[in-house]
């Protein structure tokens, strides 16, 4: 058959994977982000310690490569008994991906904020935690968007490797369409369109938020 | 008979629907210094750039002495390395030392080969007195020892003729003169040069011709006596009224 | 005890599997470096036909596919379209062109943050446009944009266990070798192989740190382009 009447016969399936994709990317933005926010405090005003732990997880994870992560939670991990389903297992591998590379989109964003607010706060008779909550934080928020918007787009892309420890996402899918009808070159090509759209579409939404939340003059 | 060096025969240019230059026709003789005198954004730097071609003018003919710069098939680079010209923000290449900076065009453009091309370069930088400055780098230089490699770096390649755009108009009020100094210089020992500037003590000192362009047309043009004591035209009157005011009208 | 014994004999499958990683990451950043540059002068320099129809399709497109569909695209697609590729040469186009889609956009924001006066100031002494470009332009971009390259020699390390994906023995799939082979510690070795990623990564970043501190251009820095749409900065 064409190639438009296999796209259009294998589009539910790929379409079922595409969901997963997106829920994969939503779940582990928002673990990073709870994640993240946290590690880049504490890489700001956090003591020695809380510093260097902080650091410390920002430069492994961001020094060793997704798939590896991966590999570990879903290879690894049953070694010492933990089994750990390939859904769960993407979520946290990428979660935590996430987290490394958020906590230093904040940690950029709160530095940004100048030094000179803080002061102005202080001088008003704020504590360190006020300032931060009621000054730093709401900045960093907005400053923080297109950094974040990238982090976004990457996870959409980047949630394929959970293709490689058999999450059900779009990539398996696919894989598994191709291992019938043996039209992978074709069958994969209709998934980077399917990937090609979604980005496309999520770039222009972020950049209506972004437009929407700019602080102007910045 | 002097020598035309440069000849403009009704220059047309626009930017979009903007039409900046409107029919400009000038002559500039060997040696003999120009000054362009405007209100901003009438034009002048666009003048400059459709001489060298950087900007090519929409209609209209520019020559240089007997080559028609204009013409479809003019070398350009070849042209290019005959006009030297100055910038209002130096542009001087960053990555490379003062010397590199003069050299450069010697070497690649002209091909001229590296001792003589140094010694060129080292000549023209006492001119400008920075030989003691061979070795730095741009950044490290002050604005107007910047601009002054500048014009060693277009006095290298000989030129026929010097485009000087608003020279000093980037500088601190201090630097200014250490420039002015250098292009009187030049005017002296004989360079045909066309500089569009507001410094009025320079154009009445040293300039032979005085061109007041507005709107992109020339309004009036003259010695720089007649235009600062007996100028036809009220509007160039009332230019150079407030320009004295602001940059003032005494030479350094 | 026998687990670090495990690895110890495992130690030779390792190396050369890093050996191939190097390689890979060598090549994907030399096609990416090569194309990079053409496809940012192009976006610069060239015609508008050039810039709208072929080089941003292309930038999009690679950017906007994720690294392993691209490797699958081009391991199937050489069959597909009947030409004989190995999976280490699919490989190393798939990456090697999403590189470039990658580092074209550092040079871009490089030579666009030199500033047009310095291309003015080179044609105005009778440079030609080639010349400029080598001469002035590119010793300055390069310059520029090496904390940014430091970025994507990672992002490059770190993707080429992709091609672990389409069969290419790279030091990812040498772990799982070991662990097919030996019922080893999975999580031992993984977490060895991970450590090898981290050395590779950090010996690199120093270098290129120090590449930097020796080439600086004094007085100079990039300007970040602000007000860029999401979809041209992924």
């Amino acid at each position: 058959m064409s190639f438009l009447m296999l796209a259009l016969d294998i589009m539910p399936k790929l379409l079922e994977g595409a969901v997963v994709t997106i829920e994969l990317t939503i779940i582990a933005i928002i673990v990073g982000i709870f994640i993240g926010i946290p590690v880049a405090m504490g890489r700001v005003y956090g003591n020695k310690p809380v510093y260097a732990i902080c650091t410390f997880f920002v430069e492994i994870i961001r020094g060793t490569p997704l798939l590896t992560q991966l590999f570990i939670l879903y290879f690894g991990l049953p070694s010492v008994g933990i089994m750990l389903s390939p859904f769960i297992a993407a979520m946290i591998g990428l979660g935590i991906n996430s987290a490394a590379y958020q906590a230093e989109y904040f940690r950029g964003a709160i530095q940004s904020v100048k030094k000179e607010q803080l002061i102005a706060a202080y001088s008003i008779g704020m504590n360190q935690m006020q300032a931060i909550r009621h000054i730093v934080l709401p900045q960093m928020f907005r400053l923080v968007i297109p950094s974040w918007s990238n982090e976004l787009i990457y996870l959409l892309k980047y949630s394929s490797m959970a293709y490689m420890i058999q999450a059900p996402e779009i990539m398996s899918q696919g894989r598994l369409i191709a291992s019938r009808n043996f039209r992978t070159f074709e069958v994969f090509i209709i998934v980077a369109l399917i990937y090609l759209v979604l980005v496309s579409i999520l770039s222009k939404i972020l950049d209506m938020v972004e437009n929407k939340f700019r602080i102007p003059g910045l | 008979m002097p020598n035309v060096i440069l000849r403009a025969e009704n220059v047309y240019k626009k930017y979009g629907k903007l039409e900046v230059l409107k029919g400009i026709s000038f002559q500039v003789n060997q040696g003999e210094t120009t000054v362009i005198i405007g209100p901003s954004g009438t034009g002048k730097s666009t003048l400059l750039t459709c001489i060298n071609q950087l900007t090519p003018p929409d209609q209209g003919h520019i020559w240089l002495e007997d080559t028609e710069i204009t013409h479809p098939n003019s070398d350009i680079n070849m042209i290019r390395s005959s006009i030297g010209m100055v910038f209002q923000h130096f542009n001087l290449f960053t990555h490379l030392t003062v010397l590199d900076n003069v050299r450069i065009g010697l070497l690649v453009v002209k091909k001229t080969p590296m001792k003589e091309a140094t010694e060129i370069s080292m000549e023209k930088l006492n001119e400008v007195g920075l030989g003691d400055k061979i070795n730095a780098y741009p950044a490290e230089l002050s604005g107007g020892q910047q601009q002054r490699v500048s014009i060693a770096r277009a006095l290298a390649m000989n030129p026929k003729l010097i485009l000087f755009d608003e020279p000093t108009s980037a500088l601190d009020p201090e630097l200014i003169g250490e420039v002015l100094n250098v292009m009187t210089k030049l005017a002296e020992i004989g360079m045909t040069m066309v500089v569009v500037s507001h410094e009025m003590g320079f154009a009445r000192a040293v300039a032979n011709d005085i061109i007041f362009m507005e709107k992109g047309i020339i309004v009036e043009e003259g010695k720089p006596d007649k235009m600062f004591n007996e100028s036809e035209n009220p509007r160039t009157r009332e230019f150079l009224h407030k320009i004295t005011e602001l940059y003032g009208g005494k030479t350094e | 005890m026998d687990q670090i014994n495990l690895i110890w004999q495992g130690l030779p499958s390792l190396l050369s599997g890093t050996l191939v990683t190097i390689t890979l990451t060598i090549y994907f950043l030399a096609l990416g470096f090569i194309l990079g540059i053409l496809l940012a002068l192009g976006r610069v320099y060239g015609s508008n036909f050039l810039k709208l129809l072929i080089i941003r399709p292309f930038e999009r497109f690679f950017r906007a596919v994720p690294a392993l569909v691209l490797l699958f695209l081009f391991y199937f697609g050489s069959s597909f379209f009947q030409v004989e590729i190995s999976a280490f040469m699919a490989a190393i186009l798939a990456m090697g062109l999403r590189s470039a889609a990658y580092q074209s956009q550092i040079f871009r924001g490089a030579i666009q943050s030199i500033g047009e006066g310095q291309m003015k100031a080179a044609r105005s002494i009778g440079m030609n446009i080639f010349q400029s470009i080598r001469y002035i332009i590119l010793p300055q971009a390069l310059r520029l944009s090496i904390p940014s390259w430091a970025n994507e020699y990672a992002v490059v390390l770190k993707d080429s266990s992709l091609a672990y994906a389409v069969g290419v023995t790279e030091l990812l799939r040498q772990g799982r070798y070991i662990v097919a082979r030996t019922f080893g510690n999975a999580l031992l070795i993984y977490t060895v192989c991970a450590l090898i990623y981290f050395i590779l990564v950090f010996v690199g970043n120093q270098t290129l740190k120090i590449l930097e501190e020796k080439y600086k251009i004094p007085g100079y820095e990039i300007k970040t382009k602000k007000d860029q749409s999401v979809l041209e900065r992924i």
